[in-house]
């Protein structure tokens, strides 16, 4: 990667039955492989392809993603609050993890 | 009442000369405003999170983060040892081969772009307030007569656009006053964080002239000529721009 790491916000603490938002920012060219460098040579496909979010260990969001989507991809969903535990997310480029980032949910009774 | 009409041209000429630099932030589209507003979501963001790890790992040695507020503004500065101006990537750069004994930054790459976005980031907010003394008085004049020439196959100078059109079009674009209150931003074309002088290359490229490397004393000079005539914006960076 290129040293830039992901970001990740979870809406933290909240009550249980919460909705809470959670956003993600993270760094990658999304490089649709159609385009072609100022030499004429193809500049090759560099897209992630899946982005996944685990709450306390199951899965609660996935995205497949696709090229046209823009550099720098920020995606933003939602989860309800069950109890306090780990928020976290990786990025996946044609099945190998690329990039990930791990936040807490505080839930409060 | 014959007067009426007369002082309310006065009036006006007055209002027009001493009007407020706008920001390029005032010509963008509202959601890119909400993006560069949004902490979280302002991509520039990115890097200023790198920039504070670099920070603490290196300058945070010498220098105490909470003290870097305002530096953005003093710089680009008079520099005695060259006799020159220097701005704030020549200072990083002089501060890691002198101080740290570590090799200089490539101008565009992420580490420099890091370290000034962090370093903008810290004077976010304060307004520029730069005036030329006796020392940077030439390179003043020197910007602003790079400012105003006439360059490329285009044979416009920057103030052709950006004096006389600023929120006039230029195919999809809207023109601005070209400010660089907002540097290093987020250019939208670039999909990536920016230096002003990566946009000085790209001005000068677009008007069909060879522009100056990165680094260049003329667009250091450009650069500090900006800054006196942005007098009253704030520091925005990392600004999102089209």
């Amino acid at each position: 990667m290129d040293g830039l790491k992901p970001r990740l916000k979870v809406e933290s603490p909240a009550q249980r039955g919460d909705v809470v938002e959670v956003r993600t920012l993270v760094s990658h060219p999304m490089e649709t492989g159609y385009r072609r460098a100022l030499d004429g040579a193809r500049i090759s496909r560099d897209v992630l392809t899946t982005m996944v979010c685990t709450y306390l260990g199951e899965e609660v969001f996935r995205a497949h993603l696709h090229p046209a989507i823009a550099a720098n991809p920020y995606i933003a969903f939602q989860l309800r609050a069950a109890s306090s535990g780990p928020v976290h997310v990786r990025w996946e480029k044609d099945g190998a993890i690329v990039a990930e980032a791990t936040g807490v949910l505080e839930v409060t009774e | 009442m014959r007067w009426l009409p007369c002082a309310l041209l006065l009036h006006s000429l007055c209002c027009f000369a001493a009007e407020a630099p706008r920001s390029g932030y005032d010509f963008l589209s509202e959601p890119n405003r909400a993006l560069q507003d949004d902490e979280f979501a302002n991509p520039g963001m990115l890097w200023v999170d790198l920039g504070s790890v670099l920070f603490e790992e290196g300058c945070a040695q010498c220098h105490a983060a909470a003290k870097m507020r305002g530096v953005r503004l003093r710089y680009p500065a008079f520099d005695e040892r060259t006799g020159k101006l220097l701005g704030l990537e020549g200072r990083i750069n002089r501060c890691r081969e002198e101080r740290m004994h570590a090799p200089a930054l490539a101008w565009e790459s992420q580490e420099m772009l890091a370290l000034t976005a962090w370093i903008g980031f810290a004077s976010r907010g304060l307004v520029f307030d730069v005036a030329p003394d006796a020392r940077t008085q030439p390179f003043y004049d020197a910007g602003k007569a790079f400012y105003e020439q006439h360059r490329g196959q285009l044979d416009l100078a920057c103030g052709h656009c950006h004096d006389r059109h600023p929120g006039d079009r230029l195919r999809g674009e809207v023109v601005s006053e070209g400010h660089i209150n907002g540097y290093p931003a987020y250019r939208h074309v670039w999909e990536t964080l920016g230096s002003s002088h990566r946009l000085f290359h790209w001005c000068n490229d677009a008007v069909r002239a060879e522009p100056y490397p990165a680094g260049a004393d003329e667009y250091v000079n450009l650069e500090y000529y900006l800054e006196v005539r942005g007098r009253g914006l704030h520091v925005e960076t990392p600004a999102v721009r089209r």
